[in-house]
């Protein structure tokens, strides 16, 4: 009922979002868009146990989808729930789980009846989900709440939660079943302007604990890791931002380094390796892959619609004969890369049959599987799960959101810095106006309706402009977007749903500490009851329903690097979850804003507040 | 307060004619824990000879010293200071998460967590925390509760909310508090001048535990609450209290209240830095005269003579006989601040460095 409605209303916003942009387009041809319900976003796989089956997870139709993996039919469709992500089977076959981001919980399915049979609870935006091999715990990887559970399956009590990376997003088990591996897709929240730092959380499974953390700099945004059946090669699909230089041009410098971390005995250490080319990139690298006998390793781009072979044994050797780190030489990736395989649309999660013969590649905006074999490293086959033939307004708005092809030399797309339709915990240096200057952070762009002007300075009257014009002047460089394009792709990231959050209390009162943070958000005198002026209110700026005057103020936080002080009113739905804050990202916390960066109270009144009442304020604003 | 103790001269004389009879053929001396103290100070690698906290994770042993944290494994010491993310180098207080290994640290600014290597820093400017002393720190489940210079803190790990408890929304008269202790079902609060306070974890309430004289120095009605509002730790274990303070010690079981003082009892000194409760009827006290220990009946006091600086024991048995026991060594100095348990061994922290007691039989 709720996603129907929600459906509903996602239909409604991109008719109005559509007349906005057939008005301000008059050349576009428009319709409104279809419902893309129908759509399956197959993103996730894995094969049970004896290899007859495949398991496929369905991002857009909720759906687990149980394939005969040798002819490729459906089987069962199975309904889990909403926005599903992840998928692991128990050692012996008869449990499947599947995690839930957007409803905090993992389905668990009876494989003997292919139903559901229970949820359990979990972190905040559940992704990655692995079974020990006892089968009897199952962890999970919280993508808001940084950490990893560490659940019971008999009984469904999460008995611990695990520190883990920013994001954390996506698990392994080593064969041996020893160690859990845990990547995460935004950098540790550190410095500002410092290089971007993130980790590989190593867990022992017979402590349930944390043992080790792999630390990588200059990595922010990591998807899968695999561990090779041995134990010894460990392998992560990753980006090197290069957000500490202007962005202004990309044809002189590059904005994305792709990249895998490999790691264990077998690589001595921990060896960063470049999966680009001089010429070409091979962005937003998700899936990996090992062969079982450790030949070659196979990586999914998803924004380049290619899977890479890697013979193993070349890469290992040529990265042993060089002592400094090559992560930045474009040339090394020929030492090493086989072949470049074209796939389908935006292919994600990549998994090997058990006896390594087939590749499987979830192409998630084709709604097909790759299937390659590895003998040959040939595509042989790609299965139709049965999605809609018809390409709608909406669906091409987001193929376009997730492809590289616009970029100058395929360096990037609007997915790289908005991960999975957020954002990236970064700051960057964006516009041609020195190097240095005007360093900005990257916003949210969920439920953007309602919030323009956009950019920081509000500089940009709609997204039209955001996407159109200026991404292709400063950011691509390369090829503009036809209209269609452009309306669709604006019309895909108007209609970018509010996730749920999770710090509003589930029966929809505010608890007392919320509420008192309410009464001090919305006051219009002080403690000791002078009048606040209007400017320093903190309702008054942050008014309406997405919490924005969409007006522009100058509340103090400008800094020597902007060339000028006065910033957007930022929306401040789900501001818990995009720290670090200000334009800048100079304040870690919502606390810093006003502890180190509102010595006037040109940013609200807030020096009247005793510590309690600033944690009540702060309480309150993670409800919104 | 703690640091500015620290530097007053010791000035005691020992009660006891010392070492007057070896008790070699006592049987309660026998019963009685002994030791072979090892001892670490700046001349073998502790950053500091100022240790005011210590914590044992199985082989590990992770020393609060005044510069910096100290962890001992495989025989040789690693230290974190802020360099490495540490909040501050000054270590108060230290906890352990059982459940996931991290360790709580407590310092002078700040309050850090540091899991499998990495340090992660709280302040009051970067988050809820109430204050950036912590002298005292407590694990419970996902909450980290801190005892700090403006009230006590409780984190919610999973939700990342913060609730501060003070004068506005507790019993306490004073908001400094200085330590902390968790237990299943309560959680206890030391209070500097407030006494003991208790929160009942499945009610959310509070309740205070205050000395019946009030204001006075001496004890008027000993063993009818607590014998001293300065207090200065708290350990609960077996649902029995164990309460410290600057005029003595109290054990309360829920029903009666007893009280220790070094006149009616072992303790050496009525100064007491932290107590830890192994059970219902046997605790440590870690006093400015040397390491006491109550086995419910008999207490032990270990540390250098008062007068010589010589190694010294001697027990006190139930009927106030002391009896001294010969030892060749001794914890490094008699102003003690904290102690932990390896197995039958005993950690201490100490005003001139950290000790080893290795049980001996």
């Amino acid at each position: 009922m709720r996603r129907g409605l929600g459906i509903a209303l996602a239909c409604a916003a991109a008719a109005v979002a559509l007349a906005f942009l057939s008005a301000s387009l008059p050349h576009v041809q428009a319709s409104a868009p279809d419902s893309d319900e129908q759509y399956l976003s197959p993103s996730e796989m894995a094969f049970s146990s004896d290899g007859r089956l495949l398991y496929v997870v369905c991002e857009r139709s909720d759906q687990l989808l149980v394939l005969r993996a040798k002819e490729g039919t459906v089987l069962h469709r199975i309904h889990v729930g909403h926005i599903p992500r992840t998928v692991a089977v128990s050692p012996d076959g008869r449990q499947v789980f599947v995690s839930n981001s957007w409803d905090d919980t993992v389905s668990v399915i009876d494989t003997a009846t292919m139903s559901v049979t229970r949820k359990i609870l979990t972190g905040a935006e559940p992704y990655g989900v692995v079974v020990d091999r006892t089968g009897k715990t199952l962890y999970v990887a919280n993508r808001i709440t940084s950490d990893v559970s560490v659940i019971d399956i008999a009984t469904g009590i999460e008995r611990k939660r695990l520190l883990a990376g920013h994001g954390a997003s996506y698990l392994t088990i080593s064969a041996d079943g020893t160690r859990v591996y845990c990547t995460h897709v935004y950098p540790r929240i550190g410095e500002q302007r410092s290089v971007p730092q993130s980790e590989v959380t190593v867990i022992d499974t017979a402590r349930e604990a944390v043992v080790e953390r792999i630390p990588l700099a200059g990595v922010a945004g990591m998807f899968h890791v695999a561990v090779s059946t041995d134990g010894r090669l460990g392998v992560i699909a990753q980006m090197r931002p290069k957000n500490l230089v202007p962005l202004a041009h990309v044809e002189h410098g590059w904005v994305f380094g792709h990249s895998l971390t490999v790691f264990g005995a077998d690589a001595g250490g921990t060896i960063e390796v470049p999966m680009d080319e001089l010429e070409h990139y091979y962005s937003l690298q998700y899936g990996v892959a090992i062969a079982p006998d450790k030949s070659r390793i196979f990586v999914t781009a998803s924004g380049s619609d290619v899977v890479t072979v890697i013979d193993t044994k070349r890469l290992l050797a040529f990265a042993h004969s060089h002592r400094k780190p090559f992560v930045n030489d474009l040339s090394a990736s020929a030492n090493y890369v086989l072949m470049r395989i074209a796939v389908g649309k935006n292919p994600r999660g990549a998994t090997l049959s058990p006896d390594g013969k087939r590749l499987y590649v979830a192409n998630r905006m084709d709604d097909t599987l790759s299937v390659i074999d590895t003998l040959n490293n040939k595509l042989v086959a790609t299965l139709d799960l049965g999605g809609p033939k018809d390409i709608s307004p909406l669906r091409h708005g987001e193929q376009i959101f997730t492809t590289s092809r616009f970029a100058f030399q395929g360096q990037f797309s609007c997915a790289n810095c908005h991960i999975d339709s957020t954002f990236d915990g970064l700051t960057w240096d964006l516009e041609p106006d020195g190097f240095g200057v005007d360093i900005v952070d990257n916003r949210l762009i969920e439920d953007l309706s309602g919030t323009e002007p956009f950019k920081w300075n509000g500089g940009n009257p709609s997204l039209t402009v955001e996407c159109g014009p200026r991404t292709e002047k400063y950011f691509y460089r390369s090829q503009s977007y036809s209209e269609k394009e452009l309306t669709h792709l604006v019309l895909y990231i108007l209609n970018l749903p509010l996730r749920p959050n999770r710090f509003r209390p589930s029966n929809g009162q505010l608890t007392e500490a919320q509420e008192r943070g309410k009464a001090i958000f919305n006051r219009k005198v002080n403690k000791f009851g002078k009048p606040i002026p209007e400017g320093n209110q903190c309702s008054y700026c942050h008014s309406g329903p997405k919490y924005t005057s969409q007006l522009q103020f100058d509340v103090g936080t400008g800094k020597w690097t902007d060339r000028s002080p006065i910033f957007d009113t930022p929306q401040l739905v789900n501001v818990a979850l995009t720290a670090p804050y200000l334009h800048d990202e100079s304040a870690r916390s919502l606390e810093e804003i006003w502890t180190v960066y509102n010595p006037h109270d040109r940013h609200g009144m807030s020096s009247d507040l005793t510590k309690d009442e600033l944690n009540d304020l702060i309480e309150y604003l993670r409800t919104l | 307060m703690k640091l500015r103790i620290l530097t007053v001269p010791l000035l005691l004389v020992l009660p006891l004619t010392a070492a007057e009879k070896p008790a070699t053929a006592n049987p309660v001396a026998t019963a009685m824990p002994l030791f072979r103290w090892e001892n670490f100070t700046t001349a073998n690698g502790l950053p500091d000879n100022h240790v005011f906290a210590v914590l044992v994770d199985r082989d590990r042993v992770w020393a609060g010293t005044e510069n910096g944290l100290a962890l001992y494994e495989h025989g040789s010491w690693k230290v974190f200071t802020p360099a490495d993310g540490l909040a501050h180098r000054v270590v108060l207080s230290l906890a352990l998460d059982k459940r996931t290994g991290d360790l709580w640290v407590g310092t002078m600014a700040g309050l850090s967590r540091i899991s499998a290597g990495r340090i992660d820093t709280y302040t009051q400017l970067n988050s809820g925390l109430s204050n950036d002393v912590v002298y005292g720190v407590g694990v419970q489940d996902e909450f980290v509760w801190t005892a700090t210079a403006a009230g006590a803190s409780r984190l919610n790990t999973r939700t990342g909310e913060w609730s501060l408890y003070n004068e506005r929304n507790t019993p306490m008269e004073e908001i400094w508090t200085y330590g902390v202790s968790v237990g299943p079902d309560k959680v206890y609060l030391a209070v500097w001048g407030s006494g003991v306070l208790e929160y009942t974890i499945a009610t959310g309430r509070w309740k205070n535990y205050t000395d019946p004289d009030g204001e006075n120095e001496i004890v008027l009605f000993k063993d009818q609450g607590l014998i001293h509002k300065i207090t200065t730790s708290v350990s609960y274990v077996d649902k029995t209290l164990w309460a410290a303070t600057y005029f003595g010690d109290s054990h309360y079981d829920g029903r009666t209240w007893h009280n220790f003082m070094a006149k009616d009892s072992g303790l050496p000194s009525d100064f007491t830095n932290q107590v830890r409760g192994l059970d219902a009827s046997r605790a440590w006290f870690c006093t400015d005269k040397g390491l006491a220990y109550y086995d419910g009946v008999n207490w032990a006091v270990y540390r250098p003579a008062l007068d010589t600086s010589k190694p010294e024991m001697y027990i006190r048995d139930a009927d106030g006989k002391i009896t001294p026991v010969s030892v060749e060594t001794a914890p490094a100095h008699n102003y003690v601040l904290g102690i932990d348990f390896q197995g039958d061994d005993v950690w201490v922290a100490t005003a001139k460095g950290l000790s080893h007691g290795i049980r001996q039989r």
